[in-house]
């Protein structure tokens, strides 16, 4: 048996899918190209109970394609849910979203908002907190990181705290760090979680090639890792080719600098 | 002896509810743009309908970048809306959750004005604005939520408190009603007594924009007979009473360069254009030259009717 030639982003979009597998019936929201596919994969492969949008105003009961779709005619509408009713769902819990912050620091703290100078005079004014202090106190949260770095995994907290993550500190009363419910980080270099001692980072697997230490080494803190730390699963042949079919533009190979292949040839491991 | 009912209630039915046998007209609320914006004056609260680029009511902010109006506080899921009115320096204050235009995620108006500093801000979570747009509308001070807690939203707002609850032993994020004195709102049609449709596939937070404000200005495509909604199909799109809308404005093409589906999409090349005046400091070309004297001037410019409605719709 040969292994399927795959890419990095493919690679990882797999290992995102996974995210979902255990979810029931929750809406997957995956904002971004390879965290949208991500969750169609899931929703077409291990958890057919996952509920998706249309990202625009209706639930649907089958994905649609994240490139080289025509119009939303046609498409397979289950119920209308605009934005106003979105919020209605985060409310009630039932949802999973994978979101791609610009920071993330050691309590799974994340930040979309702003980056460097004051709060008055932002360095960088990036999108706003958007949805994210709402969706971090009311539902699960994955996060996935395209270039994993010092300047995403930063060494203290964020410039701004947008979503709610592992921080004591920040607790008000009554509240305990258990209600937060982070899951996976998915970065071009591993797959991490928080099942480390009190809701530590930890490395959970390695992508091929990728050893423990260049994760240690593009990350601003502490991280734990599992024992025996597996490489992090290869696609399948029938996942390639639902990726395939949900991106028939090939999207996908644009997510990820340079489209590099998911098992890292020789010559670039010996710079790793 | 005949049935009196049937003499009696037809033809007298028909007299005493119409309108000209009382003296009385219905409310005719349609008024021209600078009409319906001289209701805006400094230092005023208004609240914008739609969602980043998508359903902006941009002739009427098209009509206050005319205008003399200054120092205005505006809360809105924001776009070029928001972004215009700072880079034309009419801004106080932003009340956000995000500006952005999707598929150029920082929208350079605001982002300019956020970096020079310009502009105080309070920065709130989408679904925090929802709350507080619905306080507003319900009339209570405040509605409760976890929506914010352990983030930088109770930090940097040191007007929105925690309280404790009576029902609970946990702290709350109390979300202040976000009181407007003016809702500008973009709709599909409208009739002349302000019944206004939404005919895109979401009508957003639009309902509770309008009934957040004090007075609410609609913005539409056509005016259509009141009959129009007799159709049950077309009166589920309707979100709000009439009595919620004071004002009405015919601006056909009018949320240009922001969608209005199912009309027209949105105008990527024309945002570029913008986002260029704005990189470039030249704003104020952009208002003298693209935006004019007036709207007419400003269809002309961006090369008319018809060509906003080639624009396609789109896809997600």
């Amino acid at each position: 048996m040969t292994t399927p030639e795959f890419s990095l982003a493919e690679l990882m979009t797999v290992a995102a899918s996974h995210a979902f597998d255990h979810d029931g019936e929750v809406l997957a929201t995956g904002i971004g190209v390879l965290p949208r596919l991500a969750a169609s994969l899931a929703m077409l492969t291990s958890n057919p109970d996952l509920m998706m949008t249309d990202s625009q105003s209706y639930v649907l009961s089958k994905p649609n394609p994240i490139s080289g779709f025509a119009g939303h005619a046609g498409q397979a509408n289950e119920c209308w849910m605009g934005f106003s009713r979105i919020f209605d769902n985060v409310w009630s819990s039932k949802r999973h979203a994978m979101v791609g912050p610009s920071q993330i620091d050691r309590f799974g703290q994340a930040n979309i908002s702003a980056l460097g100078g004051t709060y008055q005079s932002p360095k960088v004014q990036l999108l706003g907190v958007r949805g994210f202090p709402g969706n971090s106190i009311s539902h699960a949260n994955s996060f996935f990181v395209p270039k994993h770095s010092n300047r995403v995994f930063v060494a203290g907290e964020c410039d701004v705290v947008a979503s709610i993550g592992y921080n004591p500190a920040r607790l008000p009363k009554g509240y305990s760090v258990d209600e937060v419910d982070l899951r996976l980080i998915i970065t071009d270099l591993c797959v991490m979680d928080f099942g480390g001692p009190d809701h530590q980072m930890r490395i959970v697997s390695l992508h091929p090639g990728v050893t423990e230490q260049e994760v240690r080494d593009n990350t601003g803190f502490e991280l734990a890792i599992v024992d025996n730390v597996p490489t992090t699963a290869a696609p399948t042949t029938a996942q390639l080719a639902i990726m395939a079919e949900l991106d028939p533009k090939n999207i996908r190979a644009r997510q990820i600098k340079d489209n590099p292949p998911g098992i890292r040839p020789p010559a670039e491991e010996s710079i790793a | 002896m005949e049935d009196e009912g049937q003499s009696f209630a037809p033809d007298t039915l028909r007299l005493i509810t119409n309108n000209e046998y009382w003296g009385t007209k219905t409310m005719d609320k349609v008024q021209t743009p600078a009409d319906a914006i001289a209701a805006i004056r400094d230092g005023m609260t208004i609240g914008i309908g739609g969602w980043g680029p998508r359903r902006k009511p941009m002739a009427l902010i098209r009509e206050l970048l005319r205008s003399d109006v200054k120092e205005l506080t505006v809360v809105a899921y924001g776009g070029a809306d928001v972004g215009m009115l700072c880079a034309a320096g009419k801004v106080k204050k932003v009340i956000f959750a995000f500006v952005s235009l999707d598929f150029m995620p920082l929208e350079p108006g605001f982002r300019a004005a956020r970096e020079s500093g310009a502009i105080d801000v309070m920065e709130i979570d989408e679904g925090l604005m929802l709350l507080g747009l619905r306080a507003a509308a319900w009339g209570v001070p405040f509605i409760p939520t976890a929506v914010g807690i352990g983030t930088d939203v109770v930090n940097h707002n040191p007007d929105i408190k925690l309280i404790d609850s009576p029902y609970d032993d946990k702290a709350w994020l109390a979300m202040p009603a976000l009181k407007l004195d003016v809702a500008l709102i973009q709709a599909s049609h409208c009739d002349r007594r302000g019944v206004c449709s939404i005919e895109s596939p979401d009508h957003y937070m639009d309902d509770w924009f309008a009934r957040a404000a004090a007075h609410t200005i609609v913005a539409c495509e056509s005016i259509v007979e009141g009959s129009y909604f007799n159709d049950p199909e077309k009166a589920r799109q309707v979100f709000w009473e009439r009595a919620v809308t004071q004002s009405v404005v015919v601006t056909p093409g009018g949320a240009h360069p922001s969608s209005n589906d199912p009309s027209y999409g949105f105008d990527v090349a024309h945002f570029g254009v913008y986002a260029k005046h704005v990189a470039e400091g030249t704003f104020d070309a952009y208002r003298t030259q693209v935006i004019g004297d007036s709207e007419a001037d400003y269809i002309d410019a961006v090369g008319g009717i018809d060509a906003i409605h080639a624009l396609s719709l789109p896809v997600y």
